[in-house]
Order: structure tokens, then C-alpha cells, then sequence
């Protein structure tokens, strides 16, 4: 035996964007923290040990912060033009970074003054990094060079002059030791072994590149340059796998979040985009007051920190999760006797007779369930529905109109209640989803009520409103449609001619009826 | 070998709405009229136990004999009363009465007679209550023209007579006159209300009954009146009543109590009303039960009550007024809007339900295996209102994929086109994606692409519609792997021709062409590029139906015009092959072979014509199929083809063919002949010796077939031998005394283990295969009879292997459960 079904509410699949997974985790940041710095942030690093501190390089300085200190906990000044890329080793004890007057300087954590400084480039040095060996640093420049160093002896291994344009980014393959990549203004990444003389792999991004990145698996190459993103397979041998083309301003880094499931870009258009590593959709995206140089984010995704053009360092915090309450309840003794057997799970053996599930119905849907129409129709017009779920109000009055029952539950209503009506008519008559049923409503209200129009100023005004808001829509489709009409008289002539035997084919069932028939 | 002429059975559908049903007087089975039959069911299980057929036109009244409720009494249009005994099925005696019998009753105080209510001589529409003397001479048939007129000018209905408390009076009613009459006094009393015409209806009478126990009659009103009549009887001029009211449409039945104290109504509504006492301000209700009641009836113990739906439901009711089980055979819908549709996973026969519900009705067993919600919406039963309704249905070729339409009008029409997906875990359907308004008018045809290979990816639906488009509906997948619905359905190619409505589409066997009917024109596409192949037309007239061939015939397009013409198009050549001057109504391919069925309504009377397409002289006519109109029919695949006699039927070897009437009865097609139909459902009976038709009881009843099968198999001594010991374990147990038996717990191993099948049995099964065979052939004669009197067969095959391996397996078993025996018959003896 059936029971009462309750009334089915149309929904309307939601335009925009949905309320996804992802956008409520990026969400999950407090408001940013601002920190001024003295000039352009190229380059933030996190170091890859807790307590998770993050160097900054700004100007002549790189600056090292605490989680949550806004001051610099340590800071290196021995730079006499700009600094460059200063970047932690996996262990986070070291920290190299290049410089504009084409040095580049090892600084153990711990100290002030540099451990090693390599000399030799001429040129500004705009990238380094530590191999995955921990004893080899890599490097590039403004001489076109990408270089390998040797930290022990502090002596130049390998120099490859293969580029033709500045360096300007780099990143070290985590799995191999001898690895690592460069990115170069030249338009082309280009891999190199470190057993080799040459480049072990060039790949053409097709703009200035201006940051590159390896995947932890080393197997996928991220490529950042001009206003794209492209992401390569390496080990199909450099092929394009996706190219991502979502700002509108050169893309000037990347970073990969703590699991490794979305990529995230920063770029001149102040824009943070994060993609899904599977669909390489966007799934979310940050907005900044200025051009982003750098972005990083730490592990567990706990902080993000952006750099800008202007200087300004910008630190996100991630809220923290918000606890369950129900456990630090203290049970009263009241509820444990409540509570008493429902927590036995059934055995395998044992029979389970279960209650019969009450289904809770809507206020309006039990009105609707005793036929009670009018009072059915007053519970869809409470605020609480009629503003934010106007469908429920709507699809009640569609069942009320089925039932047939639709005029009795209109007509003896007070100035109050028609005034409601009328307003909840007129603004939603226009909405197409709605439109349908709200202009039977409204005729009906007309002629309900068209006897005591002038009684009252309130419904008067309320009815000048609806013929307001029809007048308005009238026009607006008239225009629509007038549009429409320009754009079929351009397909029209856009559109190929149809074939035209078709015609002469249609006689043919004819003839041959008339064969067969006198045969 | 002369072939047995095709004759035409029904199997299922037939109304049940001659004549109020009828409990057993111990309750434990139901009788209704049904057609021109008398149906048993059980109450416990629902199963149709008996029908009892005899009878050549509608059964009007069903009775208990007063005194031998065993028996029956049974009036028919016919103008025969026949008694039954309905425990065994047999008809006793037939008395002709000689004019068409409207109803039928029975008092206790009668002693040979019975009353009905017959058309008076003469005039028309006009009938009279009479009292027939059964005569008591030995004899089958009997005649019984010995009859006196009671009341004069009654109603034909039979729920517009009652008789009263130990028949001292009877009470009719007509139009707006109440009368009763007195059979001691000779005396009747005349009542009437004033005629009131309202908007909501008029106040006329619509049934009667008296109360069992005080004098008292309740009356049922157009406007929903109940009136209690306290009469003193005697004067004539003094009469009092009072009125109950809560229905607000016609009252269709009352039933008193069996003890008088409470009053069940039924109307419209479809809610049963239970009044408590005669204020009405006490009362109960059951509400939703699907469809307007047109008869209640009490058990004569009280305990169960039952109510008979218009749509040809049985709902069972305890007496605390909760639902208990519904008998529901085949739905009657309003009106059969989607077509005969064959769900290809369960076989079972598709079609509107319920209001807003698909039905998926099982030939085989002649119940409703589920009803499916389309619509999801309260259906109000409320006459003139225009609800949501379902209009078109199909199934993707492996049953994955079901679309549905469905059409409501409320100011402008309302569609909605759904895509429900078969869910594997739930073994059900689950609704995947909605459209609303896919078409700016009506949907006139829906179909699937049916490809059975490559079903997932090519699948393709299309609809036609009266906005002169057809569209075409493909699966998209979600690009987004971490959306929840991977999949769903949005619209590929919107195709029209000349602003012609779009009636009807049809795909080819392979799938590679569509073709589209426009008002006058077929029109072929391509179903790659959607590219405009080809147009015929036959001008005089629309087309109304049209369909491919199929299998070596797949080159030939068929088409039925509105103007009686049935053409077949070549595809090659674009070019009418033929065309034939019928009356096209129904036009059906099978599935699985090239025969196409076509049946026409001419001068009153169907026809059907089987043919093939590449031939133009049909295969197989049967005129005069029968009386009604058939509005639509279905090729039905077996499970396996059957052995035709002749070639002239080769066309049913793979498939039945099923007609739905505009009564919706459903009919078939079977070569069998009538006698063997008998033979067989006398060998059911035997079944039900017992009660009821438990599972044990059906368990030992195939080991009792297949014993007496095997026995008159004189051939097979090798498997004669090996069931002769035929499982020993269940013997023992039904042989040995219940009070010697060790306990239940002990003996539910061996039992158990006795329909185990066992490893090292390999080569017995082997031996059984041939048997099998036998048996097999017996078992599926049995199935074309599938769904007129048996009771669920099952597929038994299992069951008889397991007989056969259970006498190996339970030696040790029976070793040890004769020591038992042993034992206790000695500890007995002790005593």
C-alpha cells in the first residue's frame, strides 16, 4: 500500500559554478597575513623539514619565517645587488642562492656567513637548486649556461651551453640523482643528465619560460611560459599532454600542493589558479591585489604564500578543522538509558525486526496531505520559503492548480496576505521557470479581486507593480525576439542550400502504387 | 498429420468486477467472477487456486449455497445458475432459467430457492426481482422456469438489492426510490428522497445493504451520502434517518460487520471508511489503496474484509482495518497509453499500471511481478481532474536502459522525458537523467537504437513529437571524474521535414537507419551523419505505423496508412514493393524471426495477417480473433522454440504472440489443443490436495511427480532402480509417527542435506540427463498453458535433479533415522 508521496519540488540544475569539494577546501584559509619587503619576491621556498619555515628572497636579502611570525626569524644580507632563488636542500639544513653579480652562495641554516660561495658566472645567476643527491648544485643564468656544481670541493662539474637565451628557472628530479631540468627565455626546456655532455631532452614550449616543474614521480614536466601552462610526459618522450591556456598574463610560477593533485599557477594577471592534476580543470582559482613573481604552499597545504611585484609578501593560514563537539559532551544518565541497546550490531544469525521508518513531512506537505489548500499556500508564502526557496512556493501552487483547488485557496484573502501574493507574483512572474504557472496565479488574482480594486492603496500600488513588471518583460522579449530574427537572416545566408532532389523523390511511392495496382 | 487449429486463449486481465466477491466460510479462500469464469485464490498465499469455467457469457453473481458451504451458486448472463463444488472444482448441477441473469442471491430461510434479478419481458431497460425454485431432480442440467416476480422495476446492479436480516425483507433501490418488500406480510413499503441536482451530483441512490442484526438499512448516495434508514417496518408512513457523510464522490459499496456495529464504505476516493458508530463522528480510515473500490465484502467470521478495485485489484484487509496482502493480476489502467512493451531481462509484459506506474506484469505466473513509480507524484482520486500521467515507455535491447514519457495538462502541456538506469545491486530502476519539456508538444513515438553488441557507447534514443521534430538523445559522459553520475543524456540532433508533425520512428535491425514518419511521408536517415536518405509516401492517408523487416527480409520497410493500406518499400531501390488494402490497427515484428504481425479491424471484428515482408501474400489469417477491438499486441520470445505442428505456424516457434483487448483482456495464440489444456490442469490439482501450496508441500509434490513419471517410464530401468529409494530421508520423515520423531533440530540436517548436491554423484546426473529430456518436454508443454489455471511452476528441473541425487547422498542417514525408528517403536511397545 502505497504511503503519501510528498510533493516534488522541481530543481533546476544551478549555472555557475557548483559548490565543489575543492572549492570549499581552498577556501579553508583565514584572511591573508601582509608583509612589505624591500623589493620584488622571485622566489619563496619552504623547507622540507618541520617546523616548516620558508625563505624569502626579496631584493638583496632572503628573509626566513616562522609559521606564524610576521618578523623574520633570520635573515641574509650579504648580497651587494639583488638575490635570487634561495632554496633549501631536502634535509632543510642548507640554503643556496644565486645572485645578480653571478655568485652563488651556500648558507647553512644556522649560520651567517656563507659556507661556500661558487664564483665563475659572469652574469646574474636566476636559478639554483640541489640535486636529489644533496651534494650537487645546479644553476643557471643570464650567460645562457646551465652549470653543475660540486659542493664538497666547491669546484664547477659540468657547464652546458646549450641555451640561447637567459635562464630564468630550473627544478631538480627528486627520483634521479644526476637530473635536472632548465627553463630558458629561449622558448625551450631542455633536460639534462649530468652523466652526459649534452641535453638529454629539449622540449619546446613555444614562449619565454618562466617557470618549470617536475612532478614528484619525475615522469611529468610542467612548463609555465607566456599565458600558458603545458604539461609534458617525459617519459613518452616529450610529448604535449595537456596545454592549459586560463590567464589572461604571462604565468610566472608554479607549485604543486602536498599531494600532489593540484598544480597551482601564479601569474602577472593576479590570479592563483588551481587545477585538478586528473581533468587539468580549474577548480578553483585565488585573487590577489598585484601581479604574483612567486607562490608557494607549505606541506599539508597548512599555508600559502604568495609574492608580488610590488613587494608585498602575502601568508594565508588554513583555518583549523573544526572539532566535533559531541564527544566532549558529558552524557547525563538520562541518555544513556536512551541510548541503551541501540548500540548492539546485529550478529549474523540474529533476526532483525525493524521499525517502521516515520518519514517527516514539510509543513506544507501535511496541509497538502489533509487537502487543506488555503492553509497550504499560507505555509509556502512564510518568508523563510517564499525568499529562499521560491521553487517550493511555486510547486505548490502548480500541485494546488492540478488539484484543481487553486482559486478557492486564492480568493478570501485580507490586504495583507494579497499584498504578499502580489508582490511574490510580480517579482517572480519574469523567471522563466516560473513563469508558466505564476501567470495563471496572477489571472486569478485579477479576477478574484478585480471587485475590490480601488479599495485599498497597498493592493492598488501592488497591481501597478505586476503591470509594470509584464509591460517590461513584454518589451524585453520583444527585443529578443527582434534579435533573433537578425541572427536567423544571417544563418539563412551562412547556410549551404539544402539538396533539392528530395522532391522529386517523394512522387515515387506514388508511381509505383499505381504500377502495382493496375498489375 | 493434421495440424490443430490455433485457437485463442485468454490469459489474463479479464474483469472481476461481475459480482461481489465471496470468502470461504472458513475464510480461507476468495471467489470472485472473473469473465466468464469463477476464480478461487487463497487468502494466505494469493495464488489463483481454481478457475472454474463453464459458463458462455459474463458471471453476474457468485453466492455460497446456504446450506453446503462447500458449494456455490454461480448466475451468468447466459441465463444459467450453475452449482459448484468448489473445493474440487467440479460443477454439480446447471439450472437454466432462460433469460439474462443480472444478479444472484441466496437466503438461509429459502430453502430451494434462489432470488435473481432478470430483465422484464418486453421492455427494455427495465428489471425485476425474482425467485427461482431450484428443483431437486437428479440430473446435470436442469431446468428451472418456475419462478415468481418479488419486486417489480429494481435496478440491474447487484449491489441495488439487499436482502435483510433472515430474510424477512428485501430492500432495493432505484434511482431515487428506496423499497422494501416483506415476505411475511406480503407487504411493500415505498421510500424516496427528493431529487437534488447539484454541481457535485445528484443524491440518487448507488447501493443498499441491511444491517445483519436490527432493522436497518444503510444506503450509498451519488453525492457521497451515507443513510442510515431506521424504519419502523410496519407503518408505513413512519420512516427516520440519518445521514453519514465524508465521501465526496459516489458512495460505490457498504458492507456492515459481521456483527453489525461498524459500516465500511468505499468510494472514488479510493479510501475505505470505517464508521464506528452511527454518529459518524467515529470513524476510521484506510487510506491510498490505488483505486476507486467498487465492491467490499465481509468474511463471514469477521475477521478479514476485502475490497474488489476498479482496476482489477483484490485488497485484503484485517479487521483492525491494516492492509494485508493485495491479489493484483494484471492492472487495469484508464487507458493503455504506452504500448505492449517486453522488458527484456524478466520477460514480463510492460505497461501502464497504477496511475503515474509501470507495471511489469509475469505471463507465467499471472501476477504483477513489480509496479514501477514514474511519475512520483500523489495521484488524487478525484474524477475530472488531469493529472501527470504515463504515455510512452521503451527499454534499451539488454534492458539497461529504460526512457519514459510522461504528459500532464494543466494550462499548457507539461513533459517530461526520464531515463531510468538498471541498478545492478538494487535490481532496480534508478532515474538517471530528467528532461523536461523535450518536445514543445506531445511525444507521438520513442524509441531505442537496438544494438545488442555494442550497446554502451552507441546507445541512442530517439523521440518524435507533434512540434513536426524528431530529436535524438545521446549519453554524454561526465568529463569531471569526480562528479557523482558519470553518465547522463542530453540531446544530439534535432531533425524535421517540411514542419510535418513527426509520427512514429522506427531503427533498423543493424541499427545504420531511422526512419521517421511525417504525417504522409517515411523518411529514412542515416543514423552516423543524421544525413536525409530517402522518403516514401503513399498519399491517401497518414502513415500511422511503420517498421523494418528483419533478419534475411532487412531490406524492406513496412508502413501502415490511416486510408487502409499496408505498403512494403524496398530500401535498394527505393521503390514500393507491394501494398495491400487492410485496415492496419496493430502492426508488430517479432523480435527474433522476419514474421511481422498485423492485426485489422474491420466490420466489427478483428483480424490477424502474419506475413513476411518479402512476400506479399501473408503466412497465416485468422479472421474473427474476437469480439473486442484489439488495441495492441506483443511478440513474446520463449524460452526456448517450440516444436510446431505444421509450417503454416512456424511464425509462433520462436515467439508468442500476445493481443491486448480494449477491455484489456489479455489474449493469446496456442496451437495446443483444448484437451490436453484439461488434462493438465487436473494433474495441477493434485498439488493442492494440500492447503496450502507451501514450499515443502510443492517440494514433495515434484517428488510425488517425478515417482509417478518415472514409473510408467518402464524403459529406463537403470533410473527406475535408483528412484525407487527415492530420497529416503524425506520418506522416513513423513512416515514415522510426529511423537516418535527425535527432535527438530536433529532431523534438520538430514533434511537438509538431503537436497545438497553431492560431488562423487557426477555420473547419476549423467544417467538423470536423459530423463531430463523427458521431462523437460512435459514441463514446457505445461508452460504454453502458463498463466489460465496454474498455480506458479517454477522451473522445476533443479528440483528433480535434486530428488535423484538425494537417494545416494542420505544412506547413512536413513541407516541411522530407521535405528531411531527402531528404538522408539520399542520404547512404545514398552508401554
Amino acid at each position: 500500500m502505497a504511503t503519501y508521496k510528498p510533493l516534488a519540488v522541481q530543481a533546476i540544475p544551478k549555472f555557475g559554478d557548483a559548490i565543489a569539494q575543492d572549492t570549499l577546501y581552498w577556501r579553508g584559509y583565514k584572511t591573508p597575513v601582509q608583509i612589505k619587503e624591500f623589493g620584488a619576491v622571485n622566489k619563496i621556498d619552504f623547507s622540507p623539514v618541520s617546523p616548516y619555515n620558508y625563505a624569502v628572497t626579496a631584493s638583496s636579502r632572503i628573509h626566513i619565517y616562522g609559521h606564524y611570525s610576521q618578523e623574520p626569524i633570520k635573515t641574509f644580507s650579504r648580497f651587494k645587488d639583488a638575490a635570487y632563488c634561495a632554496t633549501y636542500r631536502d634535509d632543510g639544513n642548507l640554503l643556496v642562492a644565486g645572485s645578480e653579480e653571478g655568485s652563488i652562495r651556500l648558507f647553512d641554516l644556522s649560520g651567517r656567513a656563507p659556507l661556500r660561495q661558487f664564483d665563475g658566472p659572469t652574469k646574474a645567476v636566476h636559478v639554483v637548486g640541489f640535486l636529489s643527491d644533496k651534494y650537487r648544485i645546479f644553476s643557471g643564468g643570464d650567460d645562457y649556461s646551465s652549470d653543475l656544481w660540486d659542493i664538497p670541493s666547491g669546484r664547477k662539474i659540468i657547464s652546458y651551453h646549450e641555451h640561447t637565451d637567459y635562464v630564468r628557472c630550473g627544478c631538480a628530479n627528486k627520483v634521479h640523482a644526476g637530473v635536472f631540468i632548465t627553463g630558458s627565455y629561449d622558448h625551450t626546456v631542455k633536460l639534462f643528465d649530468a652523466r652526459t655532455k649534452n641535453s638529454v631532452m629539449t622540449i619546446e614550449h613555444g614562449q619565454p619560460v618562466e617557470s618549470v616543474l617536475l612532478f614528484p614521480s619525475g615522469g611529468l614536466l610542467v612548463s609555465a611560459g607566456g599565458r600558458y601552462v603545458k604539461v609534458w610526459d617525459i617519459l613518452k618522450g616529450g610529448q604535449l599532454l595537456v596545454s592549459l591556456k586560463n590567464h589572461h598574463k604571462t604565468v610566472t610560477c608554479l607549485c604543486l600542493n602536498s599531494s600532489g593533485q593540484r598544480l597551482l599557477s601564479g601569474s602577472l594577471d593576479r590570479h592563483v589558479k588551481i587545477y585538478s592534476t586528473t581533468s587539468y580543470k580549474v577548480v578553483h582559482s585565488f585573487n590577489y591585489a598585484t601581479s604574483i613573481l612567486s607562490l608557494a604552499l607549505s606541506p599539508e597545504d597548512e599555508t600559502i604564500v604568495v609574492g608580488m611585484t610590488n613587494g608585498v609578501l602575502n601568508i594565508k593560514h588554513r583555518k583549523p578543522e573544526e572539532r566535533k563537539e559531541n564527544s566532549e559532551k558529558k552524557r547525563q544518565p538520562a541518555y544513556r538509558t536512551h541510548v541503551k541497546g541501540k548500540t548492539c550490531t546485529p550478529k549474523r544469525e540474529d533476526f532483525c525486526a525493524s521499525k517502521p521508518v516515520k518519514n517527516i513531512l514539510r509543513k506544507y506537505d501535511r496541509l497538502l496531505k489533509s487537502f487543506q489548500s488555503s492553509k497550504a499556500l499560507d505555509a509556502v508564502l512564510e518568508p523563510t520559503i517564499r525568499l529562499h526557496t521560491p521553487e517550493v512556493t511555486v510547486a505548490v501552487m502548480q500541485e494546488l492548480h492540478c488539484r484543481g483547488t487553486l482559486r478557492s485557496a486564492l480568493a478570501g484573502r485580507d490586504e495583507k496576505q494579497i499584498d504578499l501574493l502580489l508582490t511574490f507574483v510580480s517579482r517572480r512572474v519574469i523567471e522563466p521557470r516560473f513563469t508558466s504557472i505564476l501567470v495563471t496565479v496572477a489571472d486569478m488574482i485579477t479576477d478574484i479581486y478585480q471587485p475590490v480594486v480601488g479599495h485599498s492603496a497597498v493592493v492598488d500600488r501592488q497591481f501597478l507593480k505586476l503591470h509594470e513588471a509584464i509591460g517590461k518583460e513584454i518589451d524585453y522579449q520583444e527585443e529578443l525576439l527582434e534579435v533573433l530574427g537578425m541572427m536567423d537572416t544571417l544563418f539563412a545566408t551562412f547556410a549551404k542550400k539544402t539538396v533539392t532532389y528530395l522532391e522529386d523523390n517523394k512522387s515515387n511511392g506514388l508511381t509505383e502504387t499505381i504500377q502495382t495496382n493496375t498489375t | 498429420m493434421v495440424a490443430p487449429a490455433l485457437r485463442v486463449v485468454r490469459c489474463g486481465g479479464s474483469s472481476l468486477h461481475g459480482a461481489r466477491l465471496v470468502f470461504s466460510a472458513d475464510s480461507k479462500y476468495l471467489l470472485c467472477a472473473s469473465g466468464d469464469f469463477v476464480k478461487m485464490y487463497s487468502v494466505a498465499t494469493e495464488e489463483t487456486l481454481r478457475l472454474m469455467g463453464g459458463h458462455a457469457d459474463l458471471v453476474t453473481g457468485i453466492q455460497l449455497n446456504p446450506h453446503n458451504h462447500m458449494q456455490l451458486y454461480s448466475s451468468s448472463l447466459d441465463g444459467t445458475i450453475k452449482l459448484w463444488d468448489f473445493m474440487d472444482g467440479i460443477p454439480i448441477k446447471t439450472f437454466t432459467v432462460g433469460s439474462k441473469l443480472m444478479a444472484l442471491y441466496t437466503i438461509a430461510s429459502c430453502e430451494d430457492s434462489v432470488f435473481v434479478v432478470i430483465p422484464k419481458r418486453d421492455e427494455r431497460d427495465t428489471f425485476q426481482l425474482v425467485s427461482v425454485k431450484l428443483t431437486k431432480a437428479a440430473g446435470q442440467d436442469l431446468e428451472a422456469k418456475e419462478w415468481s416476480v418479488i419486486l417489480d422495476d429494481v435496478d440491474a446492479s447487484t449491489k441495488c438489492t439487499a436482502f435483510g436480516r433472515e430474510g424477512i425483507y428485501v430492500a432495493s433501490v432505484k434511482e431515487c426510490n428506496l423499497q422494501v418488500y416483506f415476505f411475511k406480510q406480503k407487504e411493500l413499503n415505498r421510500f424516496s428522497v427528493r431529487a437534488v441536482k447539484k454541481k457535485s451530483g445528484n443524491n440518487q441512490f448507488t447501493c443498499v445493504v441491511c444491517h445483519p442484526k436490527e432493522d436497518c438499512i444503510a444506503t450509498g448516495h451519488a453525492d457521497g451520502k451515507i443513510r442510515l434508514w431506521y424504519v419502523n417496518f410496519h407503518h408505513k408512513k413512519e420512516y427516520t434517518y440519518s445521514t453519514l457523510h465524508w465521501h465526496h464522490d459516489t458512495v460505490m459499496d457498504l458492507a456492515f460487520s459481521v456483527e453489525g456495529t461498524s459500516l465500511l464504505s468505499g468510494g472514488v476516493e479510493s479510501v475505505l471508511v470505517l464508521w464506528r458508530n452511527e454518529s459518524g463522528c467515529q470513524k476510521d480510515f484506510l487510506p491510498r489503496l490505488g483505486s476507486a473500490i467498487e465492491y467490499i465484502s465481509m468474511a463471514s467470521d469477521g475477521t478479514l474484509c476485502c475490497t474488489l478495485h476498479t482496476d482489477n485489484r483484490i485488497t485484503i484487509i484485517n479487521s483492525n482495518l491494516r492492509f494485508a496482502k493485495s491479489i493484483q493480476g494484471l492492472i487495469k489502467s484508464v487507458n493503455v497509453k504506452t504500448g505492449l512493451v517486453v522488458d527484456p531481462r524478466t520477460k514480463a509484459l510492460v505497461l501502464n499500471g497504477e496511475p503515474g506506474h509501470l507495471q511489469f506484469y509475469c505471463l507465467q505466473s499471472d501476477q504483477q511481478l513489480f509496479s514501477l513509480d514514474i511519475v512520483q507524484r500523489q495521484y488524487i482520486h478525484q474524477a475530472g481532474l488531469n493529472q501527470t500521467d504515463l504515455v510512452k515507455v521503451a527499454f534499451s535491447a539488454q534492458g539497461k536502459w529504460l526512457a519514459t514519457v510522461e504528459e500532464g495538462e494543466v494550462a499548457e502541456p507539461e513533459l517530461q522525458l526520464k531515463l531510468w538506469f538498471y541498478d545492478e545491486e538494487t535490481q532496480s530502476f534508478k532515474l538517471n537523467t530528467r528532461i523536461n519539456m523535450p518536445h514543445e508538444d506531445h511525444i507521438t513515438d520513442m524509441c531505442f537504437r537496438d544494438m545488442d553488441g555494442l550497446e554502451d557507447d552507441s546507445l541512442i534514443l530517439v523521440t518524435t513529437g507533434r512540434d513536426c521534430v524528431f530529436k535524438v538523445w545521446v549519453m554524454v559522459e561526465d568529463t569531471d571524474p569526480e562528479a557523482q553520475q558519470s553518465v547522463s543524456w542530453s540531446c544530439d540532433f534535432v531533425g524535421s521535414y517540411h514542419n510535418y508533425q513527426a509520427m512514429s520512428c522506427c531503427f533498423s535491425e543493424d541499427g545504420s537507419l531511422l526512419a521517421v514518419s511525417f504525417e504522409e511521408t517515411v523518411t529514412v536517415w542515416d543514423s552516423i551523419t543524421w544525413d536525409l536518405k530517402c522518403t516514401f509516401c503513399h498519399p491517401p492517408g497518414k502513415i500511422r505505423n511503420i517498421c523494418f523487416g528483419r533478419l534475411t527480409s532487412s531490406k524492406y520497410l513496412i508502413g501502415a496508412t490511416d486510408h487502409g493500406f499496408l505498403c512494403c518499400w524496398n530500401l535498394l531501390s527505393c521503390a514500393l514493393e507491394w501494398s495491400a488494402h487492410l485496415n492496419i490497427s496493430v502492426l508488430q515484428p517479432d523480435p527474433l524471426s522476419e514474421y511481422i504481425a498485423a492485426v485489422s479491424w474491420l466490420s466489427k471484428e478483428s483480424s490477424l495477417f502474419v506475413f513476411k515482408p518479402n512476400e506479399p501474400r501473408p503466412v497465416y489469417i485468422q479472421r474473427n480473433l474476437c469480439r473486442e477491438r484489439i488495441q495492441l499486441a506483443a511478440f513474446i520470445p520463449r524460452d526456448e522454440p517450440e516444436t510446431v505442428g505444421s509450417e503454416k505456424y512456424l511464425w509462433l516457434q520462436r515467439s508468442q504472440l500476445f493481443f491486448l483487448t480494449d477491455t484489456q483482456e489479455l489474449l493469446t495464440l496456442s496451437t495446443k489443443s483444448l484437451q490436453e489444456r484439461l488434462t493438465l490442469s487436473s494433474k495441477q490439482l493434485a498439488v493442492e490436495e494440500g492447503l496450502h501450496a507451501t514450499p515443502f508441500s510443492l517440494l514433495l509434490g515434484k517428488h510425488r511427480q517425478l515417482q509417478s513419471q518415472e514409473d510408467t517410464d518402464l524403459g529406463k530401468i537403470l533410473v527406475h532402480n535408483k528412484c525407487e529409494q527415492d530420497s529416503p530421508a524425506v520418506k522416513e520423515l513423513m512416515q514415522t509417527p510426529a511423537h516418535v520423531l527425535p527432535s527438530a533440530s536433529f532431523l534438520c540436517p538430514i533434511f537438509i542435506n538431503s537436497l545438497l548436491f553431492s560431488k562423487e554423484n557426477k555420473s547419476v546426473e549423467e544417467v538423470a540427463d536423459e530423463v531430463e529430456m523427458e521431462s523437460e518436454k512435459t514441463e514446457d508443454d505445461s508452460d504454453e498453458e502458463r498463466g489460465v489455471t496454474e498455480i506458479e511452476q517454477g522451473d522445476t528441473s533443479p528440483m528433480e535433479l535434486l530428488g535423484e541425487i538425494t537417494c545416494k547422498l542420505s544412506k547413512s542417514q536413513e541407516k541411522e533415522l530407521r535405528k531411531i525408528r527402531k528404538i522408539n517403536y520399542s520404547w512404545i511397545l514398552a508401554f
